[in-house]
């Protein structure tokens, strides 16, 4: 059986386009961009030629608001410690909604360990943030807001715009994180309102070791890494340039192509969606309409997830699942739980993401491997007993 | 494949359960409920003399969970009650090759199901007054 790979949300594969461009720096070897010297200064080359395309994608103000880090995470922990630590004398409230990813929600709780208040904002059960709820949230000491551009586990896209005008009504800084966003739809951080942005190379079919976070003008941070100075002091540590030089030319390619990629993705995704959703008792999770264009993801009543993810493999189709079962903790899904589905309900949740190698043709492949796969879990299941296959 | 660090056995007793289904009137029932991630599994047996004759489960849960009840049932298949009720967790585990350590008390739930249905039909013997007949030669 051919690979149909549906867990781009977790990790992609390398664009051949990205690898045949920054392999030179592997195979060549490449500078430290902090050596004066002719190799050092190509390296340098490299990394301001990433830090440009970039720039584009996002449509920042200019290439120094970029600040290269080794993944997301980091990212998301240097501009939430970042902006907390540094505005300390300011106040000592953080607000983050209830589905932001870890990487955003593990920094603000060791904050608040360390005498910090977290407001957590709740989403509705498309997953849309409570605008209402966050706006009572926010006080003047609050010193960073994050909310992230579109969710990974429910595809749900948060109205940006919206919820910056909230936050700056009130003099505040909004941090966004766009890795499951990027090189999806369009992120414009200068209409969109943001301060700080976070972006994975990975997730724009980069090599992973690369991100960025991106910082308005103006807004100054408290680096998380020290040593030589590097990335205008905010983050210390020679620079990765194969994969900071990827992620650029993975940015690069993302915008251009972007406007054609998402329409094809989109008509896959539909009819993904469209066609699974006629089995009993399958629901779509996350919002019908402000979605990522290359996100359809599901929970069906009576099974659980580990198997779907178990079963689909045999059919060499890789997706992932929320269920408690398949993660460390033995815990659901936060981000299930906070659009209001109970621990059985997230239970059984099945997501498929698209990609590059996805093709029209194999949807309906995909769609009957998940019709049999239910099927045969459910017979399994004590809880389907009521006649629903 | 090898997912999540299950071992080949695992994955075969997954995709082929065995002993899959419910008994109408059975001789003993047992349900239990994985209090750890919420996955529930039904047990039923039809006993014949103390002897374990026909095994049917259903599962609500993950890979492990399905592959340890179907191993569960293999080994009960065919042995004396008081046998079938030392099985351990451990026993299914090392059957099945081995399985992952966050994936142990999944184990739990198809020993414990098993002895819940074999309770039940202890105790259903025991009102209707029946004594047991005492274990003999290994037939399983
Ligand atoms: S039954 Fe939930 S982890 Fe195995």
């Amino acid at each position: 059986m051919e690979r149909i790979y549906l867990d781009s949300v977790s990790s992609k594969p390398v664009d051949p386009r990205v690898l045949a461009f920054a392999k030179q720096f592997l195979e060549q070897g490449c500078g430290n961009p902090s050596s004066l010297h002719s190799v050092g200064l190509e390296a340098k080359r490299a990394l301001e030629d990433a830090r440009t395309k970039v720039t584009e994608l996002i449509n920042a103000e200019n290439d120094r608001t970029i600040i290269f880090t080794s993944c997301s995470t980091e990212a998301n922990n240097l501009a939430i410690r970042g902006t907390a630590l540094r505005n300390i004398g300011k106040g000592k409230e953080v607000v983050a909604s209830a589905i932001e990813h870890i990487s955003v929600l593990n920094p603000m709780k060791e904050l608040q360990k360390n005498g910090f208040s977290l407001h957590v904002i709740p989403v509705d059960s498309m997953g849309i943030v409570d605008s209402k709820k966050l706006d009572e949230a926010l006080t003047k000491q609050t010193t960073v807001t994050s909310i992230m551009y579109a969710n990974n586990e429910i595809g749900t896209i948060e109205p940006i715009k919206e919820i910056s005008a909230i936050v700056h009504d009130k003099g505040l800084y909004l941090h966004v994180d766009a890795t499951a966003a990027a090189g999806h739809i369009p992120i414009d951080v200068q209409a969109d309102g943001i301060d700080l942005l976070t972006l994975s190379s990975n997730d724009l079919y980069g090599p992973q070791g690369a991100g960025a976070l991106y910082v308005k003008p103006g807004i100054k941070l408290q680096p998380v890494l020290l040593g030589g100075g590097q990335e205008r002091g905010l983050r210390s540590g020679t620079e990765n340039i194969f994969a900071i030089a990827g992620m650029g030319e993975a940015a690069r390619i993302a915008k251009d192509e972007m406007a054609h990629e998402t329409e094809r993705l989109k008509g896959m995704r539909d009819r993904l969606i469209q066609e699974i959703t006629t089995i009993e008792e399958s629901y779509l999770t996350g919002h019908p309409t402000q979605r990522l264009p290359h996100h359809a993801s599901f929970r069906f009543n009576h099974i659980e997830g580990e198997s779907i993810l178990l079963n689909m493999d045999m059919y060499n189709m890789q997706v992932s699942t929320g269920s408690a079962c398949s993660s460390k903790t033995l815990e659901p899904s936060h981000v299930l739980l906070a659009i209001g589905l109970k621990h059985e309900e997230a239970h059984g949740s099945m997501v498929l993401t698209l990609g590059r190698s996805n093709k029209m043709k194999d949807i309906s492949t995909i769609v009957k491997a998940v019709k049999e796969t239910v099927e045969r879990l459910r017979k399994l299941s004590p809880l389907s007993k009521k006649g629903v296959i | 494949m090898a997912q999540i660090g299950y071992s080949k056995k695992v994955m075969e007793h997954f995709m082929n359960p065995r002993n899959v289904g419910t008994i109408e009137n059975p001789d003993g029932y047992g349900k239990v409920g994985n209090p750890v991630c919420g996955d529930l599994m039904e047990m039923y047996i039809k006993v014949k003399d103390d002897i374990i004759t026909d095994i049917k489960f259903q599962t609500f849960g993950c890979g492990s969970a399905i592959a340890t009840s179907s191993m569960v049932t293999e080994l009960a298949k065919g042995k004396h009650a008081d046998e079938a009720m030392e099985i351990t967790r451990g026993d299914v585990a090392s059957e099945l090759d081995g399985l992952p350590p966050q994936k142990m008390h999944c184990s739990n739930l198809a020993a414990d199901a098993l002895h819940e249905a074999i309770k039940d039909y202890m105790s259903k013997r025991e009102s209707s007054g029946k004594t047991g007949i005492k274990r003999g030669k290994a037939t399983g």
